[in-house]
């Protein structure tokens, strides 16, 4: 059943709309014809092999990429109705590469969409203090450079400047994929945590299964450009008709269950 | 202090101020279209290769090379707005320096900006669009400040181009500190070329290091260090212009060619001028086919030039008449075409010659350039670098059948050296040089007249053809230089050991001929 997933619990009109949407690199058509509804407060997590077309459809989402047919609606207005930095504006936007600017302080780098916004300086300055709290970090992080602070430090000040001018969505492309698996697992736990608070619309791109049966409300899985399933994290999970949907949604099943069997094991001996 | 010395330091403020002004228009200039070039080319790889194409193209051209072309290149654009819009300007000097220079420093600072930019990582770029800069703000935020350090680097080795390169900006008439090294590699004066090459160098050095400063200070965002570096620059420049004494319209601008005779009647000129009350500016040093167009076009008021120079390359007649039909012939000429008043002769020629040392041609038993021409196929002829491309050259080569083994071609201060340590045998001599008395050169007869006459002539631009006071300081000087005198005061001033200032041997050469003649 897709399509509960899909709609709003309200009724209303999805707040992210992808509408027959192609891009095509040249010769190559990287996505094809995708159509792709989320409602405000989902999480939707895009799942697929490298060259399965999920960075390029999350990219023509906040026009970071422009389709080459079809149409992108933010909360029912087709994206092209607006010069695309004012539409980046609205939309927080995290990725694998983080892309701090080293020139910049982590306050100055997490106050930029709020500064560009020409937000008073006084107004950044205390958001700036809230977002390093929501993110934790340490409040004398403010005036340290990128340089100075771990990988894991660097996402938490990514996310922090995502959310900096209260966005409603947030697009997160492979946004914990570089980091350690401690630190990926607490900053994912994290974010799900101010996903529900600030009541946002996350639109996340991960090659890790069970990162996104953990964090997503709903999974999208794309091969060859296509979406080829779509449904929450438990209905992919239950004998999907597709073999190689089943094959890699049932890798997280089969270790989990080997991970429990043998913890099983464990306080048998004891 | 050596009286050497002493006179270099006297016209150093000069000189280094009009280096200075110079090199910090170009700059300034250069940087306005180098930005925005490298903007352009970095958002446009249809723009990139042209124009980096086109900068490596310049830095090909030798230097000297490009200051010259610039001249008629603007004398033409001269003559078309004066055509179009009724308004001229001046071709000599300042201008073509600063388009020179301009075109010169960008090379260094595209190709580092367009590498800086390009070579930044690519996240950056997505986060800059990412977090919605506009492509403006992504340039002057993000792109520019992160390659500003390498910007910086190619803005310090344009710098220093501009600031060696402007040294060649004398021969087309801007004063610089180039004016110490081609006139003292013309005179000899090697403490004033040693002057010259310590002042440009220490300039540079001391403009780098600040530029320097300048970039540790973007590097490590040092507002101290950005700010002194550029007050301490800022600064420079400013007393630079203010120390410029106004070249005032009042003033009788002299010029001179490149070598000693003309430095030496340019200083006699002046002060001519300044004993009847008058003042002057020189501009020495240049080209000879520069210092002509120079008076027709009225940015220098009075010089010396040759007779046979004009006619051959400046009438372009290939004729040989005798001294007195071709003085009247050209008199007529230059005032028709350009108004320029021909003052009047001097009184010496200073003809191009065939010169060998006498023990040479005595071995070989010549005397005339008919003698020479049986034994040429086994002899070498050195020549300054104009002559064989001059008119006189296939004229006397066709006229008695002239075929040397070898040719040389020499900066004139060497030619003189090389034949008298026999490096060559024949060297083409200026009749009126001291250095041919003087080194026991023997001036081998031109039975056939297959040289032009060389009358040593004054010549007013017609601006200045009714100027009393112009008239009364230059009229006594016609007539009353003698070839022997003209060698003797050139001698003061080219002989290797305790030269004489040109000034110095003007004022000798002014106490005997003026009060010879009256």
């Amino acid at each position: 059943m897709t399509s509960d997933a899909s709609v709003d619990a309200t009724g209303r009109a999805p707040l992210i709309e992808l509408k027959g949407v192609s891009c095509s690199y040249g010769e190559h058509l990287a996505v094809r014809s995708v159509d792709l509804a989320v409602p405000a407060r989902q999480f939707v997590a895009i799942v697929g092999d490298s060259g399965s077309g999920k960075t390029t459809t999350l990219k023509m989402t906040n026009r970071l990429l422009e389709p080459t047919s079809g149409e992108v609606r933010i909360g029912g207005e087709p994206t092209r109705s607006q010069p695309p930095h004012l539409l980046r504006r609205r939309i927080g936007y995290v990725f694998q590469r983080i892309g701090l600017f080293p020139h910049l302080t982590v306050a100055e780098n997490v106050g930029i969409t709020p500064q560009l916004l020409g937000w008073p300086s006084a107004q950044i300055a205390s958001r700036v203090a809230e977002l390093l709290a929501l993110v934790n970090l340490p409040s004398e992080f403010a005036s340290r450079y990128p340089a100075a602070l771990s990988g894991g430090q660097r996402q938490r000040v990514g996310v922090a400047r995502a959310l900096a001018a209260r966005p409603a969505i947030m697009l997160m492309d492979e946004p914990f994929g570089a980091l350690d698996p401690l630190t990926r697992d607490a900053l994912g736990t994290e974010y799900r945590r101010l996903h529900d608070k600030m009541g946002l619309t996350t639109m996340m791109v991960t090659h890790d299964v069970f990162e996104a049966v953990l964090l997503a409300d709903r999974i999208v899985v794309m091969r060859g450009g296509a979406i080829v399933a779509d449904g929450t994290p438990r209905e992919l999970m239950n004998n999907h008709r597709d073999e190689a949907v089943r094959a890699m949604m049932d890798m997280p099943r089969r270790q989990a269950l080997r991970v429990a069997a043998m913890l099983d094991q464990e306080t048998g001996h004891g | 202090m050596d009286e050497r010395v002493a006179a270099a330091w006297s016209v150093l403020p000069e000189y280094l101020g009009e280096h200075v002004l110079l090199s910090a228009a170009a700059m300034g200039l250069g940087l306005a279209f180098s930005l925005s070039l490298t903007i352009a080319a970095v958002r446009s790889p249809h723009v990139r290769w042209p124009v980096l194409l086109l900068a490596s193209l310049v830095q090909t051209i030798p230097g000297l090379a490009l200051l010259a072309l610039f001249y008629p290149l603007l004398l033409a654009l001269a003559a078309l707005s004066d055509r179009l819009f009724g308004q001229s300007f001046s071709a000599l000097g300042f201008l073509p320096s600063l388009l020179a220079l301009t075109l010169y420093s960008m090379l260094p600072v595209i190709r580092n900006g367009v590498t800086g930019i390009l070579s930044l990582d690519p996240a950056l770029i997505e986060a800059a669009r990412g977090v919605g800069m506009t492509q403006s703000q992504r340039l002057t935020r993000v792109e520019l400040p992160l390659a500003a350090p390498m910007l910086m680097a190619g803005i310090r080795t344009a710098a220093v181009w501009v600031i060696g390169a402007a040294t060649l900006s004398t021969p087309v008439g801007q004063t610089s500190l180039g004016n110490y090294i081609f006139s003292g590699l013309q005179v000899q004066n090697w403490v004033a070329v040693l002057f010259g090459c310590v002042a440009a160098a220490g300039l540079a050095l001391i403009v780098d290091q600040l530029l320097a400063l300048i970039e540790t200070g973007v590097a490590r965002r040092s507002r101290v260090r950005i700010s002194i570096g550029a007050l301490v620059l800022l600064a420079g420049i400013v007393s630079a212009a203010a120390s410029r004494n106004d070249v005032d319209a009042a003033r009788y601008v002299i010029g001179a060619k490149n070598f000693s005779e003309q430095y030496i009647l340019s200083a006699l000129m002046a002060d001519r001028i300044a004993a009847e009350g008058g003042s002057t500016v020189h501009r020495t040093g240049l080209g000879s086919a520069i210092v002509f167009d120079a008076l027709a076009a009225g940015d220098i008021d009075a010089y010396v030039d040759y007779s046979g120079t004009i006619w051959a390359n400046v009438m372009r007649r290939t004729d040989i008449p005798p001294r007195e039909p071709l003085l009247r012939e050209m008199s007529e000429w230059l005032d028709r075409e350009h108004g320029i008043v021909m003052l009047g002769a001097l009184g010496f020629e200073n003809a191009y010659a065939l010169a060998m040392r006498r023990d040479r041609a005595a071995e070989l038993g010549i005397r005339s350039i008919a003698d020479l021409a049986e034994h040429a196929s086994t002899l070498t002829v050195g020549a300054d670098f104009e002559f064989f491309a001059r008119p006189e050259w296939p004229a006397l080569r066709d006229a008695y059948g002239l075929a040397f083994a070898n040719r040389r071609e020499f900066q004139s201060t060497f030619m003189y050296e090389a034949v008298t340590t026999r490096e060559v045998d024949v060297i083409t001599a200026f009749s009126s040089d001291g250095r041919i008395a003087a080194n026991a050169l023997l001036v081998l007869e031109d039975p056939q007249g297959a040289i032009l006459p060389y009358d040593a002539i004054v010549l007013l631009a017609a601006k200045r053809r009714d100027d009393a006071l112009l008239r009364r300081a230059l009229e006594p000087l016609v007539g009353a230089i003698s070839v022997d005198l003209m060698r003797e005061a050139n001698f003061r001033v080219d002989r290797g050991d305790e030269p004489e200032s040109p000034t110095a041997a003007a004022r000798w050469l002014a106490t005997r001929a003026i009060a010879s003649s009256q």
